[in-house]
């Protein structure tokens, strides 16, 4: 049993509430970099593209999960990172100079789609964003002088001082860096003054104005830092394709990016880590276990969509704190042992709402 | 043909495509002013309603009429059940609950369709097909008229229901503040699942009269998202804005093909909705609202 006590704000913020936390994100640090040793291409790919969804995950997590604004067009920002860093090194700029660029310019983006949400709110927001990804999608098939529209992209390899990256293994240690860079930022974030300000907006916007925080200007940064993260991706997705085209980027991933928000648990980090390896390694759970399912069931090309249409209604109904709720409480129960109880987990939820119910 | 003529013409043909946008933005803002749920399957229960014509009509030989008749009940009767069982355990959640769940439905309803009636592309002939219909100089087949008409007769029939019976009072008491219905004794739990069959009903109606147009296929719900411009651009919320909404980007869409370079077409719908959200977020009939903490 470990009793964390906390007497001041500051120990709330600290990065690591004991010295065993920081033991344990130590110990995993260190697994993940030497991963490359003792991994083989598969496991190694697969990292790759927890860490380029994790990078998406923190992003959007961020923006849904902690300013509680809605985006229904992230494929779009991924897509605007991914063709920026594309084209930008197709045209002999060095990799990192166009990873750079590529985060940014999908910043700007950000704040533009940013500034008519600040009169948005819910679905208005929703429909803004699908409809913001839908014209990106667009202006991707045709502007074909610059993207080469249906014909899609080769991408050719990073170059670092001279030397080539284009290994599995150089993109794995690519796609760590920039998630673990992102990761740091938004930890950070979230613990500061920035990051409360959000989660106010989140609670109640009317709340948080009155409180002296300016909605329009933390909104906006939301949008602008969410697509940042999500462009950075996005340059890195496209490295590890080698080949990008528009039908890459469709209104389905915006769908996936944030199922796998909701599937890791809203309004937090942990949550985003969660969803981001929960979605790249159901498919290839679905793919194991195809040989033991009825011919039926295994036959359906779509058995991954199916899976993630069910599990996300499953999560919002039964689970609406996501895997983290799991993780959460799995470590409260080590931590209180032997004083756990479900209970001091409950929600309570009156309103016009059970009225309704029963 | 004259320029005139061409311009009549792309109007009369994207007037009915834009009914058919009206037909699932009427089904998504009755759902939404009554329960408050942004039902992002309405475009697949489009698709579900069409598919069950097809069935009835084509594969089980019943006459057309009564075919569709059937096809619209039961997708009134799946809409119910829909409410009972999905929708109404998530009352009082926030909006992205319920908008991840229905776009958890509308995966789920195209994976169902698929395994059901597989991944092809279908035609489904109804008695206007391949007939058409003179008016002045604009040649309009019979299948455009018929979803006009159709169109118009169906809320004709809505206005008279909510202004007259009943239980259509009874609905809008409970989308104006179901706390209040409630304690006037009306049952706001059985309106909001006969709300949910309206709508249900509503989407299978444009998915049968858009059948003969489009053909049917597992993906022809992502027309519905072109419901949701309609509905912001009517002002979210208003009967007659989602009708006129919907017109409207028809309209503009088949312009666009016309006057405007190739793609343009598939976004105007968007741009719109962009440009209303900028400059009008209420929409064209709606009315600001504000909600108190």
């Amino acid at each position: 049993m470990r009793f964390a006590m906390n007497t001041s704000y500051r120990d709330y913020q600290r990065l690591f509430p004991h010295r065993g936390a920081l033991l344990s994100y130590a110990a995993l640090a260190a697994l993940l970099l030497l991963l490359p040793l003792g991994a083989g291409g598969y496991l190694l790919t697969q990292a790759t593209f927890v860490f380029i969804n994790g990078t998406v995950a923190l992003g959007l997590m961020l923006l849904v999960g902690y300013t509680g604004l809605i985006s229904l067009g992230h494929a779009a920002f991924f897509a605007v990172g991914a063709y920026a860093a594309a084209v930008l090194e197709v045209h002999g700029v060095p990799f990192v100079a166009a990873l750079v660029t590529a985060g940014a310019l999908t910043g700007i983006i950000g704040i533009a789609i940013g500034l008519p949400a600040l009169r948005m709110r819910g679905i208005y927001l929703a429909m803004a964003t699908l409809a913001f990804a839908f014209i990106v999608d667009e202006v991707i098939v045709r502007w074909s002088s610059v993207t080469r529209g249906n014909r899609g992209i080769m991408v050719p390899d990073a170059t670092v001082l001279g030397v080539k990256l284009d290994s599995g293994t150089h993109i794995y240690y690519i796609a760590l860096v920039v998630f673990a860079l992102v990761l740091l930022a938004l930890v950070n974030i979230v613990r500061s003054r920035t990051g409360r300000a959000f989660a106010a907006i989140r609670d109640s916007e009317i709340a948080a104005a009155s409180m002296g925080i300016n909605v329009a200007i933390f909104k906006t940064m939301a949008f602008a830092l969410s697509a940042t993260a999500t462009g950075l991706a996005g340059a890195v997705y496209a490295h590890k394709l080698g080949y990008i085209s528009p039908e890459q980027f469709d209104i389905t991933l915006s769908i996936e990016f944030l199922i796998m928000v909701i599937i890791g648990g809203l309004g937090s980090i942990h949550g985003a880590v969660f969803g981001a390896i929960f979605v790249v390694v159901l498919p290839q759970l679905i793919i194991l276990a195809k040989p033991f399912l009825p011919h039926v069931i295994a036959e359906q090309p779509i058995l991954d969509a199916a899976a993630f249409g069910v599990l996300v209604i499953l999560f919002v109904m039964f689970e609406p704190s996501g895997l983290n709720g799991y993780w959460t409480r799995t470590k409260a129960w080590f931590d209180l042992f032997p004083f756990y109880r479900p209970s001091a987990f409950k929600r309570d939820k009156i309103g016009v709402a059970d009225l309704v119910r029963h | 043909m004259g320029a005139a003529n061409e311009l009549l013409q792309q109007v009369a043909s994207g007037t009915a495509t834009g009914c058919i946008y009206a037909l699932v933005a009427l089904g998504f803002i009755l759902i939404f002013k009554a329960t408050e749920v942004v039902n992002f399957a309405q475009g697949d229960l489009m698709m579900v309603g069409a598919f069950l014509g097809l069935t009835f009509v084509d594969t089980m030989h019943l006459p057309y009429w009564l075919g569709a008749l059937l096809a619209i009940a039961v997708m009134a009767g799946f809409g119910a059940l829909l409410n009972i069982v999905l929708l109404r355990p998530l009352a009082g959640q926030g909006i992205f609950a319920v908008i991840m769940v229905t776009l958890g439905l509308s995966i789920l309803l195209r994976v169902g369709a698929s395994v059901i009636w597989g991944p092809e592309t279908v035609r489904f002939d109804s008695p206007f097909s391949r007939k058409v219909v003179h008016l002045g100089g604009v040649v309009l087949s019979q299948e455009h008229v018929a979803i006009i008409v159709t169109t118009v007769a169906l809320v004709a029939a809505l206005f008279l229901f909510f202004r007259f019976s009943r239980i259509g009072i009874a609905m809008q008491a409970s989308s104006e503040n179901a706390l209040a219905a409630y304690y006037m004794g009306i049952p706001v739990k059985s309106v909001h699942t006969l709300t949910w069959a309206l709508g249900a009903g509503i989407a299978a109606i444009a998915g049968i009269m858009l059948a003969p147009v489009a053909f049917v296929h597992v993906n022809m719900g992502f027309l519905g998202l072109k419901a949701f411009p309609a509905a912001v651009l009517g002002g979210f919320g208003s009967i007659p804005g989602a009708i006129v909404g919907g017109i409207i980007i028809g309209i503009v869409e088949s312009l666009a093909v016309l006057y405007l370079p190739e793609g343009f077409n598939n976004v105007a719908a968007y741009v719109l909705l962009l440009l209303v959200l900028m400059i009008r977020p209420q929409g064209l009939f709606g009315v600001a609202a504000r909600r108190k903490v």
